[in-house]
């Protein structure tokens, strides 16, 4: 009955959503949608790397090099071919691809399942050590990638970047690659193979001896995460338009890794409560770059680089003294919600003597 | 009564220590089996070879499937050890701390699903079915076992007992045919050890298990087991019924030497 | 089959003169590996964690080195000498502060918490000091050329892998034949009994920092003088390659991480020598060995199998 009753509420509240993705589409201006974007998006990469990092335990800091994959094959295939001589106009495209043309979903499918290849290419070795070389392992594959796209000039265009891709400024379609996301993760984790996760992440040895296939899961949650960094990756290119090596440092990795860590690790609506908060704030913090005067007075502290130095303070802060995050491992649910609209006062003093 | 589980002088060398040495065990179904020896005798490290976290330098271990067909399990994954059917618990409770109990045994069924991974998510019908059958076993298992009533709870939160025994539960639920318990009663009072050796005895009855377990505590011992193996130095020194190896020399003078260090 | 045949090719073109040149090269490249992978592979083997600010520590090093000699005109023996200081006190402070903290917490935290240093040191560096290549002030005395036969020499080609080697010998002599040496190897070995046994944990582990951030001052200073420019970014990539060397080499080996460093330094050099048309993916080389030595020997050439207790 309860379980009835929590679909339906999930149900409406993604209608009524999209009810305002719908309103934001017609009714704000392109800068705001943007950063609306720019928040959905997030959430989504967020999301893949909460199911790597927060629920299967295993540290991977590759989310930058799998959005590049997605995003260049967004900017490879989406560019119309009578613009490509335009665009490739220092070494022209190799004939191979340059007359492939696809829809965006289908790019985004493409870029999504390569990613997820790839993700299998360097899992095999590296998933069976050490977590930590883990780390190391994909933010070193992270910059390769770069090397690759940058080297391999006729399929990427090199370091001038790909222009001219057919612009995405549209909230309904980001919205709904966000639901989709949202909701197939949640249903993953909710079921078995999400508790063989969970296993993973509190004890290798424990979850073994339960039959679990410590590499195949482990494998399982690197390409799945692998493969939504993808499809981020190419909404996030089709968002900007153009797509060049430099936006893909392995530094952009460190924004999600903020989201996960400040919206609590091993928590789906922590992530997604993340990524707004960080998308949002790194836009608010963007007045600690401008030279800014109060009562006349310059205020010396503020000039460009300032506003990375407080997000580096803030990761750094949220780790050493907030661990746990927003939502550390529990998650919003609807019994939850309800029994605090019936009651806010009571809910609160019964989790402050839990 | 037939073999389930067989060593053929299995030995595991750690750099030069020899912490097994040609270890020979014939477990029989439906018995519970022991093995006792003093502190590093080798007894966890027999267990780790048995189910797959170590490979034996060298020797075999055998299992017998329900078929009667004995095979070589010596260097599988835990993982697949663990689905052909022998669990097992651990010396320092490893269970998964911060997930619920009903998490923790809930765990302990994935390893017999067959869906994938894509009909898991979509929570498609086949799928749904099994998760409902996982459910009503948890279910059953909980209430047996006077586990159901805690099992929101995170495991770690539980009375140091009570995490011993749900750790035999999760083993349980893997639906073995071989259980083994790395000291299963460590830590516990009397009255404790006593509930347990009536709880060990419930559950071969009940599940048709044949159990193996290390343990130090003798009236325990002695009292439930079928057959004991006693190890000193990585080495067999006695086997017998609880009766020979009280009886039995080299048996005392093996644990003499350890309580004088005590 | 392409690749082969333009190898044979560069093999057969390339002098004698040529050959010591890159050897020359590759060798002082593999030195500031080392120097540097010394930093990771110690702090890796008493803390079981990835110093992630440690390139960062070599960046702020030359950084130091240029506002010593270039904006206050210290003598740059004495420069040198004082951003060893500086330094080694900088790897103390981020230790003591984002590291300490966490001792007890789970190894991702501690791994987030680096990684958030190293961000932080970048950023700050981004800030202070803006974000345009500055040049590594020139010391004529190691940087002009020595010509030997044929070759041209840049001195400071010759004093890296001496500096190097006095660093390794020093170090070696600490770790294994002082007190604090026996504390450190005490430490690596097993945490939980050194404590019990008495050792102030503390204290070794801030030793165990300051002297990998000095070997790190090290190599940052003759890292700047034969590589001058300097950016916030400039640790980030020799960083991750210093930990590989140290993977490489059997983590939290101090030889291994020698060794490690030789073998990327030489094969990077080698390897941009012989495929010219490679070169932009130099820095791709180091990855693709880990990933190789992570299969095929996952404790690395000279590291000791570890079995986790059960």
């Amino acid at each position: 009955m309860d379980k009835k009753r929590n679909m339906l509420l999930t149900a409406v509240c993604v209608v009524v959503l999209f009810g305002a993705a719908c309103f934001a589409q017609f009714e704000l201006d392109s800068y705001i949608r943007r950063i609306i974007n720019l928040c959905l998006i997030y959430a989504i990469i967020g999301l893949s790397m909460n199911l790597t990092n927060g629920f299967a335990g295993q540290f991977s800091l590759g989310q930058a090099g799998f959005m590049a994959v997605g995003a260049y094959v967004v900017g490879i295939f989406t560019v119309p071919v009578e613009l490509r001589e335009n665009v490739f106009y220092a070494v022209p495209m190799n004939p191979l691809i340059a007359d492939i043309e696809m829809p965006l979903w289908l790019a985004l499918l493409v870029g999504g399942l390569l990613s997820a290849l790839i993700a299998f290419l360097i899992g095999t070795p590296v998933l069976r050590l050490r977590g930590d070389y883990l780390a190391i392992a994909t933010l070193g594959f992270s910059e390769i990638i770069r090397i690759i796209i940058t080297n391999a000039q006729s399929f990427t265009n090199g370091a001038l970047g790909i222009k001219d891709i057919p612009a995405l400024n549209d909230v309904r379609y980001i919205y709904i690659a966000t639901a989709v996301t949202f909701l197939f993760i949640t249903a993953l984790i909710n079921s078995s193979y999400g508790r063989a996760f969970k296993a993973i992440r509190e004890d290798e040895i424990a979850a073994e001896a339960m039959g679990i296939n410590l590499f195949r899961h482990k494998c399982l949650a690197f390409m799945l995460s692998a493969f939504f960094a993808g499809i981020g990756g190419g909404l996030y290119g089709a968002l900007l338009g153009t797509v060049d090596p430099k936006n893909f440092l392995f530094t952009l990795t460190y924004n999600f890794l903020l989201i996960i860590v400040l919206g609590g690790m091993g928590s789906i609506t922590g992530s997604m409560l993340g990524a707004v908060i960080v998308t949002a704030g790194l836009e608010f913090l963007r007045i600690f770059d401008e030279p800014m005067a109060l009562f006349g007075m310059d205020i010396p502290l503020f000039r460009p680089g300032f506003r990375m130095v407080i997000f580096s303070i803030l990761l750094m802060v949220c780790v050493l003294f907030w661990r746990k995050g927003i939502m550390g491992t529990s998650e919003f649910t609807w019994d939850k919600f309800i029994t605090f609209c019936k009651n806010p006062v009571k809910y609160c003093l019964g989790k402050g003597a839990k | 009564m037939s073999t389930i589980l067989k060593t053929d002088r299995i030995t595991m060398r750690f750099g030069g220590v020899t912490a097994v040495n040609e270890l020979k065990l014939d477990i029989r179904e439906h018995q519970i089996v022991a093995l006792i020896g003093p502190n590093g005798a080798g007894k966890t490290t027999a267990f780790n070879m048995i189910t797959g976290v170590y490979t034996p330098t060298s020797g075999d271990v055998m299992y017998t499937l329900p078929s009667g067909e004995a095979i070589k399990i010596t260097g599988k994954r835990p993982s697949d050890i663990a689905k052909m059917g022998i669990a097992r618990t651990f010396q320092n409770i490893r269970l998964f701390k911060d997930l619920s109990v009903y998490e923790n045994v809930m765990i302990a069924k994935h390893l017999h699903l067959q869906s994938g991974f894509m009909s898991a998510a979509l929570h498609l019908p086949w799928y749904n079915k099994e998760q409902k059958a996982m459910e009503q076993d948890v279910k059953e298992l909980l209430q047996k076992v006077d586990l159901w009533d805690v099992r929101e709870e995170k495991a770690s939160s539980l009375p140091y007992g009570q995490q011993r025994r749900l750790e035999i539960v999760r083993a349980l639920a893997t639906g073995p045919r071989v259980l083994l318990l790395d000291e299963p009663a460590a830590g516990m009072n009397p009255k404790e050890t006593e509930e347990l050796t009536e709880f060990i005895r419930r559950i071969r009855d009940e599940y048709d298990l044949t159990i193996f377990m290390i343990e130090h505590h003798m009236d325990l011992v002695m009292e439930i087991s079928d057959w004991i193996y006693v190890l000193d130095f990585g080495m067999e020194i006695a086997q017998g019924t609880p009766e020979e190896i009280q009886n039995n020399s080299r048996v005392i003078e093996a644990y003499l030497g350890v309580e004088e260090d005590a | 089959m392409d690749f082969f045949s333009e190898f044979f090719q560069a093999i057969t073109n390339m002098s004698a003169t040529s050959l010591a040149q890159h050897v020359v090269n590759g060798v002082s490249l593999g030195s500031l590996y080392a120097l540097i992978a010394i930093g990771y592979t110690m702090v890796y083997g008493i803390l079981l964690m990835i110093n992630f600010a440690h390139g960062d520590i070599v960046m702020m090093a030359c950084y130091f080195a240029f506002f010593g000699i270039t904006v206050f005109h210290i003598p740059w023996y004495f420069t040198f000498i004082g951003v060893i200081i500086a330094t080694a006190l900088l790897g103390a402070v981020i230790e003591r502060t984002a590291y300490r903290p966490l001792r007890d917490a789970p190894k991702n935290s501690v791994l987030i918490s680096a990684i958030g240093a190293s961000f932080l040191l970048e950023n700050l560096a981004n800030y202070l000091f803006s974000g345009r290549p500055l040049r590594f002030p020139d010391i004529p005395l190691l940087s002009s050329n020595i010509e030997v036969g044929d070759v041209q020499i840049q001195a400071i080609c010759i004093v890296i892998p001496i500096m190097t080697f006095l660093s390794l010998w020093l170090l070696l002599h600490i770790v294994n034949h002082t007190k604090i040496g026996m504390a450190m190897r005490a430490v690596s070995k097993d945490y939980e009994i050194a404590r019990v046994m008495g050792i102030n944990i503390d204290r070794v582990i801030s030793i165990t920092f300051i002297i990998g951030s000095a070997l790190a001052a090290i190599g940052a200073f003759m890292w700047g003088v034969r590589y001058p420019g300097i950016t916030p970014m400039l640790g980030v990539m020799p960083g991750l390659k210093c930990f590989i060397a140290a993977v490489i080499g059997g983590i939290g080996n101090i030889k291994g991480a020698v060794i490690g460093g030789f073998i990327l330094g030489l094969g990077e050099v080698f390897i941009v020598a012989f495929f010219p048309q490679l070169s932009g993916y130099r820095d791709a080389f180091a990855f693709i060995v880990l990933i190789i030595i992570l299969f095929y020997k996952p404790t690395g050439l000279l590291g000791e199998k570890t079995t986790e207790k059960v």
